[in-house]
């Protein structure tokens, strides 16, 4: 059982996402998968699960042409994916057997569903993952790491010739994670080739026989045994070590600051300044707690412990209107959930947050909105025809050169950019990053990624946060790559 | 994320692409043209002024609450508890006027402060409580379908009742109260007519031209980003949910002074209607999206459909077939030919 995967390339419209993949998985291995956000890695294996189509590159699963059209067809070839999100992998108000059998109902077969003759069938697929909950279980009562259980048995049943997983221990304990461990050893053992995919440096030590790194739509690095874990991530996030292609700009006075900031539970509490006319890079993998820090700070959650303090006031914001006010201004890591309106064209995507300022006595006054969203386009090359253009007609570089735009609509005391280059092209990411730092110079900036790079390209200080807690702060000019990456990788 | 980049598609046939566009915006005032000039060809009298001020006021009160549950749907919402917060105004008018002998603007103020409460407990239960709006509204439409029958154990309310006390109810309508439903502004215009195209223009104008109608309209989009721009999502919304109930007690407030008695059937059919001409205006100018305008129009284009068959003698039976039929034509509009499709 093996799967070889050839050339395979994946473009979206204009945007192109695989460039050309080779990648062979051999009977018991278990490859471990990494990668950065957006490097790809979801796409490709959509592709082998059949949820999309590669638009070229071929595939090969023991030595036949495989080219799956729904994901029922790669099921039946034998390509059992479980998925990230659990709720998506398990229906909530079905019970256990239900839920084991479910397939087995759309299947078709006999006509009425008669759980005595399922019963020893489903408890014997729990037997197999050594998960002890009673089959009559309703899945809502059960907690996160058995629904994963529930979903990885009920993979576990179509006798997988290649199982993927994505993130499976997101949700789990250790205990959990370790009862999956045994599970995937047990078939690797058996000869099933099992891609891995994982943040968690500590998942990777303890599994994978292989790492396999995608970054930008292309496979940079393939570790074997003995495996070079820090190798792994510096392929992950990139060699190219160039200096900063930036002048590092005096640091001014601290504008906001937070001390013994405590954003992930029974993580170490961190001290940060953010100054004046400075832009701040906070670099950290998935689940180093990025998002918590922003939301923080943007008043969407409170601080677990610690207190920060705006231009020297306190600064306790409960809602992110209160932050909007205080001149903390956040454009959030989902753009297309948490920036843009769907339905309204692109001026009133741009000037959302600041009506008052586009309005009298309560009116809004189109023309002011239209020169602020023509200003927008011209000063940020934004791909459009007018202000007047619906926002879903842009791509995902210019609709974040509209996100951008809105935040810089007013002066900003803070400005808080959670991932800005998602799903971003490189020449709008550059136009993006120029256009941060020529507006810097009256704000403190905070930008927060998962990808070094991006961060050397943009910031003038560094700090990688892990696990919740700042571990390296660098300036630009004078990095240490090596340190950086043996921080962002370094296990709790 | 490389899954949310938008797939350039084909555009279709450049021709059939234009129909399309101009049948969505269109569609729907070629069809309330089409009909008008029909009925008027039929039945000259179709036309007249005095026909037309009854189709104005035949519709006022349905169209004064259907602009109201159009801003609940504006911000994503829905309010089902309209129909019985009219009803149940206008019991409370009733009730103030004949059995507490209460004046005129005792009898509107209860029924406002009525309509206000209510759109606060609902906005209260759907976002505070979580309550998905559909289920929250619908419960409110059942409890207040019954507590309205509890003060007066159930029966209509009219002078010379007596009460479950034993005393006979002594106070009436007043002249003014009923004015409201009756008088008529030079001999022509009924007040509900007046105050339907008044609260019309009030809802347009907040809605389309407001800062805050700005904001309703994003949180109805994408609730999070709204929030995310630094939105007070969860007042919006509870502010739709009492204007919708101020709305609808203001529709109750104009069926009482019409009706002149506390019928506790009156109202019955308020709901779907206004509903229907809310969904119906999606469709007006090809909108996709709930607003005030359309929701007038769609209100009159159902009552001078029903105006017309009756002129032309159609059976009343087949009324709400017609009104479904037309709710449908509107909604293919809206949803099947639209181009906006994600």
């Amino acid at each position: 059982m093996s799967l070889q995967i050839e050339g395979m390339t994946k473009r979206f419209g204009t945007n192109t996402v695989l460039r050309g993949v080779d990648l062979a998985l051999a009977p018991g291995t278990i490859t471990a998968f990494m990668g950065a956000n957006g490097a790809g890695k979801s796409t490709l294996v959509k592709i082998v699960a059949g949820v999309h189509s590669a638009s070229g590159g071929t595939m090969t699963l023991d030595g036949r042409p495989f080219a799956p059209v729904t994901p029922s067809a790669a099921l039946r070839a034998g390509v059992v994916v479980v998925h990230q999100i659990i709720n998506d992998n398990v229906v909530l108000t079905m019970d256990v057997l239900e839920n084991l059998m479910i397939d087995r109902l759309c299947a078709g077969g006999s006509p009425i569903f008669r759980r005595r003759t399922h019963r020893d069938e489903a408890q014997a697929m729990l037997d197999r993952v050594g998960l002890d909950v009673p089959l009559s279980a309703e899945l809502a009562d059960l907690p996160l790491a058995d629904r994963q259980m529930v979903a990885i048995a009920r993979a576990l049943a179509h006798d997988p010739k290649l199982l993927i997983l994505d993130e499976p221990t997101s949700a789990l304990s250790d205990s959990e994670a370790e009862r999956l461990f045994a599970v995937l050893e047990g078939l690797r053992d058996q000869g099933v080739p099992i891609l891995y995919i994982s943040h968690r440096m500590g998942d990777i030590r303890r599994l994978a026989d292989r790492i396999v790194t995608l970054r930008d739509g292309r496979v940079t690095g393939d570790f074997s045994a003995p495996l070079d874990y820090s190798g792994a991530v510096r392929a992950m996030l990139g060699a190219a070590l160039d200096a900063a292609a930036h002048d590092r700009v005096p640091p001014g006075p601290p504008v906001l600051t937070a001390r013994g900031l405590r954003v992930l539970p029974g993580a170490a509490p961190l001290d940060i300044d953010l100054n004046a006319a400075e832009v701040t890079a906070i670099v950290g993998l998935v689940g180093a707690g990025k998002t918590e820090l922003a939301e923080t700070l943007y008043g969407l959650r409170r601080p677990l412990a610690g207190k920060m303090t705006l231009n020297g006031a306190p600064y306790a914001p409960r809602h992110p209107g209160d932050a909007v006010a205080a001149g903390v201004f956040m454009a959030a890591e989902d753009r297309t959930g948490g920036s843009i309106v769907p339905d309204f064209d692109l001026a009133r995507n741009v000037t959302l947050p600041f009506l008052g300022a586009f309005s009298q006595f309560g009116m809004m006054r189109r023309d002011r909105e239209a020169r602020r969203a023509s200003e927008a386009i011209a000063a940020l090359d934004i791909v459009a025809q007018g202000p007047d253009d619906p926002i879903a007609s842009l791509s995902g570089g210019n609709q974040q050169k509209v996100v951008l735009a809105r935040w810089l609509t007013r002066p900003a005391r803070v400005l808080i950019l959670d991932e800005p280059f998602q799903g971003v092209d490189i020449a709008a990411r550059r136009d993006i990053g120029r256009a941060l730092r020529a507006t810097a110079r009256d704000r403190a900036t905070l930008v927060l990624c998962s990808d070094l790079d991006e961060a050397i390209e943009l910031a003038d200080r560094i700090v990688i946060l892990s696990h919740g807690a700042l571990r390296a702060e660098q300036e630009a000019g004078a990095l240490d790559r090596t340190a950086l990456v043996h921080a962002m990788s370094a296990a709790a | 994320m490389p899954d949310t980049v938008l797939t350039a598609s084909e555009p279709p046939a450049r021709s059939g692409a234009d129909l399309r566009v101009l049948a969505v915006r269109w569609g729907l005032i070629v069809l309330l043209l089409g009909m008008v000039g029909f009925f008027a060809a039929a039945e000259p009298a179709f036309l007249s002024v005095r026909n037309m001020v009854i189709v104005l006021q035949s519709v006022s009160i349905v169209a004064i609450l259907a602009l109201g549950v159009t801003c609940t749907l504006v911000v994503g919402g829905f309010d089902l508890s309209i129909g019985s917060v009219a009803a149940s105004a206008l019991m409370a008018a009733s009730y103030v006027m004949v059995v507490w002998e209460g004046g005129t603007l005792a009898a509107v103020a209860a029924c406002l402060a009525l309509g206000l409460l209510v759109g606060l407990v609902n906005g209260l239960l759907i976002v505070k409580l979580r309550v998905p709006d559909l289920l929250a509204t619908l419960g409110m439409m059942f409890l207040l379908l019954g507590l309205q029958l509890i003060p007066t154990a159930g029966r209509s309310i009219a002078t010379g009742m007596s009460l479950p006390d034993g005393t006979v109810a002594e106070g009436r309508f007043t002249a003014t109260f009923l004015a409201l439903g009756r008088h008529r502004v030079w001999d022509t215009v009924p007040i509900s007519v007046l105050v339907m195209l008044a609260l019309a223009v009030a809802i347009t104008v907040f809605l389309t031209f407001t800062r805050w109608g700005r904001v309703m309209y994003a949180i109805g989009s994408n609730p999070q980003a709204a929030r995310l721009a630094g939105a007070n999502v969860e007042r919006y919304k509870i502010a739709a949910y009492m204007i919708s109930g101020l709305c609808a007690s203001i529709g109750g407030i104009l069926l009482a002074a019409r009706v002149g008695r506390g019928d506790v059937s009156s109202g019955n059919s308020l709901l779907l209607d206004a509903v229907a001409a809310a969904l119906i205006g999606f469709a007006v100018f090809g909108a996709g999206k709930p607003n005030a305008v359309g929701t007038a129009i769609g209100a009159l284009f159902v009552g001078l459909l029903l105006n017309g068959l009756t002129m032309m003698n159609a059976p009343y039976y087949t009324q709400d077939a017609i009104k479904g039929a037309v709710l449908v034509a509107a909604l293919m509009f809206t949803f099947g030919l639209s181009v906006r499709r994600s």
